[in-house]
């Protein structure tokens, strides 16, 4: 009877150090997973920003400036414009 | 043990043990009692204690959702910026330190000074929405009693190019104009929280709840093409400044979706520096301002006339002596006629010849068709503050307002319903529901006029641009375009003012299969032109060429170059 108990407290012990070491490794899953998402918020955010710089960059005004002045470029005179059809129908 | 060394027995009391035993009970029945109590009464109040030392509620934002034009372009983005904030009390910091502080926050050293000496107030904000990089760097310096929280700062990169249509957001996140108020329902986010259970240094170890679901706001894609409104604006700006207009507005609609591809205004301001706005430069006079259309309605006129059978467009009508009274009123022409044709009174913007028209139909005909194109009820883009204009019941018209409501008298519209009206003539006979939100799907028309009428009524406009019209300087390179111009005096103290004047233009291209109706108006030109053909009509035909140009609309003219009227080959107008 003796040599059962003892052997049960065993398996008490064994199974109560697997908790805690299962629970301590979930909580370090866990805050693995909270930095990530932090990531995934900071890119969002820096995503944000970026399109907001390409936004302000890519300007078409001042796109067109550069091309003018800088680049000496210059709309088509629409006699060397030639439309083609499109096979699927009205582009845009 | 050893009997013989051991004292006496020495024989205790036995009240002594007893008392003892009772008293060693009682301390464990106190102890029994007290957690007992601490259990079953305050339980709740102390597990709540208890969490506080590991457990946090976190906020979690929820972000405002972006603006994007038609090709995906942002119009206006959210992004986290920080607010510095000060416990007056409780700053420690040296001379150096608050010098640098201030430079950080680009604040006077005397004004942070001062704020910082409000002892009797526990917060003060040294700065709201300063970027994340000064941010960083205040965080940096480490001095105690000064915090950061984050806020969320929207930027707008179109600037003033867009501004009427986006509008703004406050500092609290919440649309004020524009769009922005329009839609704050779809584009807000709402911040959720949950709580968690944190370490001793601070990370998040487990989630215990969610209290409320972050919802960030949904993106929203509008009808405006980026391109084509920077093209508008520029136009639009280049002659307000040149005629020293007084404000000045622009439509681009696409014909076949309904769609507003470009709405401007001018004076504008910038959205993201809105110190010193002023009212004039807040107003969107394309759909909250309304104005007299002048000549721009005379083919409506003509269109329900020919489409009750009453004339064709070869009809002639005598405008012979170029006046026309009625009960004490005189209608009169810029330029006396004689006999003209339907198609010429259009063409040379003939007042006499409209009310000609206009007196030989009944006053509910035209009040109806009036209302069926869109005039006196708020065009509905779901805008704030759209105008309805003003078209008044038939039964209280007398005869010589009928005549002069014929050519836009006694009738006030705005940009956008005027612009949305001559969808009518563009779409063979229909009238086309806007949306500035974009859309894919061709919209379905409520119709009007047969496709006949409109058809008739196109080749008159593309008459009226023609040399010997009133818009010779609407005409563009590669394709047919038509359209009517409008120079009406302003109203001023119930009368008309004599040198005051709305010049506008309203037209249409390719004619052979419409793509685009563009309107535009400009308000008190006073650099010496003022007809609508002079002021309004180039800024018309510079953006109707590059919006053609970026749609790839096919060409259906000859690509010959324009030659430009000389002085004597406009018909000038004075409606």
């Amino acid at each position: 009877m003796a040599k059962l108990n003892l052997l049960l407290l065993l398996v008490l012990i064994v199974c109560a150090l697997g908790l805690v070491t299962s629970q301590h490794e979930s909580r370090k899953l866990f805050s693995q997973l909270e930095r990530e998402q932090e990531r995934a918020r900071d890119l969002d955010v820096e995503f944000g920003q970026l399109q907001l710089e390409a936004s302000t960059w890519g300007l078409h005004s001042r796109v067109e400036k550069i091309a003018a002045a800088r680049l000496g470029m210059r709309v088509p005179d629409p006699r060397r414009v030639r439309m083609m059809e499109s096979r699927t129908g009205a582009g845009h | 043990m050893i009997a013989a060394s051991v004292p006496a027995m020495v024989r205790l009391p036995v009240w002594r043990a007893r008392l003892a035993v009772a008293l060693l009970l009682a301390a464990f029945a106190v102890l029994a009692g007290r957690s007992v109590y601490l259990q079953s009464m305050h339980t709740v109040f102390l597990q709540g204690k208890g969490e506080a030392r590991y457990a946090r509620v976190l906020e979690i934002p929820g972000t405002r959702g972006r603006v994007l034009d038609r090709n995906g372009d942002a119009l206006a983005i959210s992004t986290p910026v920080k607010s510095v904030w000060a416990i007056p009390d409780d700053v420690k910091a040296s001379p150096q330190q608050l010098a640098s502080l201030a430079a950080l926050l680009s604040l006077d050293a005397r004004e942070l000074a001062r704020k910082l000496s409000e002892a009797e107030r526990e917060f003060v904000y040294l700065k709201r929405q300063i970027p994340p990089e000064a941010a960083a760097r205040v965080a940096e310096l480490a001095i105690p009693g000064i915090h950061q929280q984050t806020e969320y700062r929207r930027y707008y990169p179109g600037g003033e190019t867009m501004a009427h249509v986006i509008g703004f957001t406050g500092v609290d996140d919440v649309g004020q104009e524009g769009i922005e108020l329009a839609q704050q329902a779809v584009l807000a986010g709402t911040a959720g929280s949950r709580r968690v259970i944190k370490d001793r240094l601070g990370r998040v170890v487990e989630d215990v709840e969610s209290i409320r679901a972050a919802q960030n706001g949904r993106d929203l894609s509008l009808s405006i093409d980026s391109k084509i409104q920077n093209l508008a604006f520029g136009a639009l700006k280049a002659a307000v400044d040149a005629h020293r207009a007084r404000a000045g507005a622009i439509v681009v609609l696409d014909v076949r979706t309904g769609e507003v591809l470009a709405l401007a205004n001018m004076p504008t301001y910038n959205p993201n520096n809105r110190a010193r706005l002023t009212g004039a430069q807040l107003r969107n006079r394309a759909m909250t301002d309304t104005f007299e259309p002048g000549s721009t309605l005379k083919p409506f006129t003509v269109g329900l006339a020919m489409e009750t059978g009453r004339i064709t467009p070869q009809t002639v009508i005598q405008t012979s002596p170029g006046t026309l009274t009625i009960a004490n009123y005189t209608i009169h022409d810029a330029h006396p006629g004689g006999a003209m044709s339907v198609a010429q009174v259009i063409q040379k913007s003939s007042n006499v010849g409209a009310a000609k028209i206009a007196l030989g139909m009944s006053r509910e005909e035209m009040h109806d068709m009036f209302k069926r194109v869109g005039f006196g009820s708020a065009p509905r883009l779901g805008f704030p503050g759209e105008a309805v204009g003003k078209v008044r019941e038939a039964k209280t018209w007398r005869p010589v307002e009928q005549a002069t409501m014929a050519y836009g008298h006694g009738i006030s519209v705005s940009l956008i319903q005027l612009a949305r009206a001559y969808t009518v003539f563009a779409r063979d006979g229909e009238l086309a529901p806007l949306s500035l939100l974009k859309t894919d799907a061709p919209a379905e028309g409520r119709r009007v006029f047969s496709a006949e009428v409109a058809h008739a009524v196109r080749d008159m406009l593309e008459a009226a641009v023609q040399p010997g019209g009133t818009a010779p300087r609407a005409r563009i390179v590669g394709w047919r375009v038509g359209g009517k111009t409008g120079t009406a005096h302003k109203q001023e103290n119930g009368g008309y003012a004599a040198h005051k004047y709305v010049s506008s233009f309203v037209g249409f291209a390719p004619v052979s299969d419409p793509r685009l109706v563009i309107a535009v108006m400009v308000d008190e030109p006073s650099a010496g032109q003022y007809y609508g053909g002079q002021v309004a009509a180039p800024v018309f035909s510079q953006v109707m060429q590059g919006a053609l140009r970026i749609l790839g609309a096919p060409y259906d003219a000859p690509l010959s170059p324009i030659e430009m009227p000389g002085e004597g080959d406009e018909a000038k107008e004075n409606t």
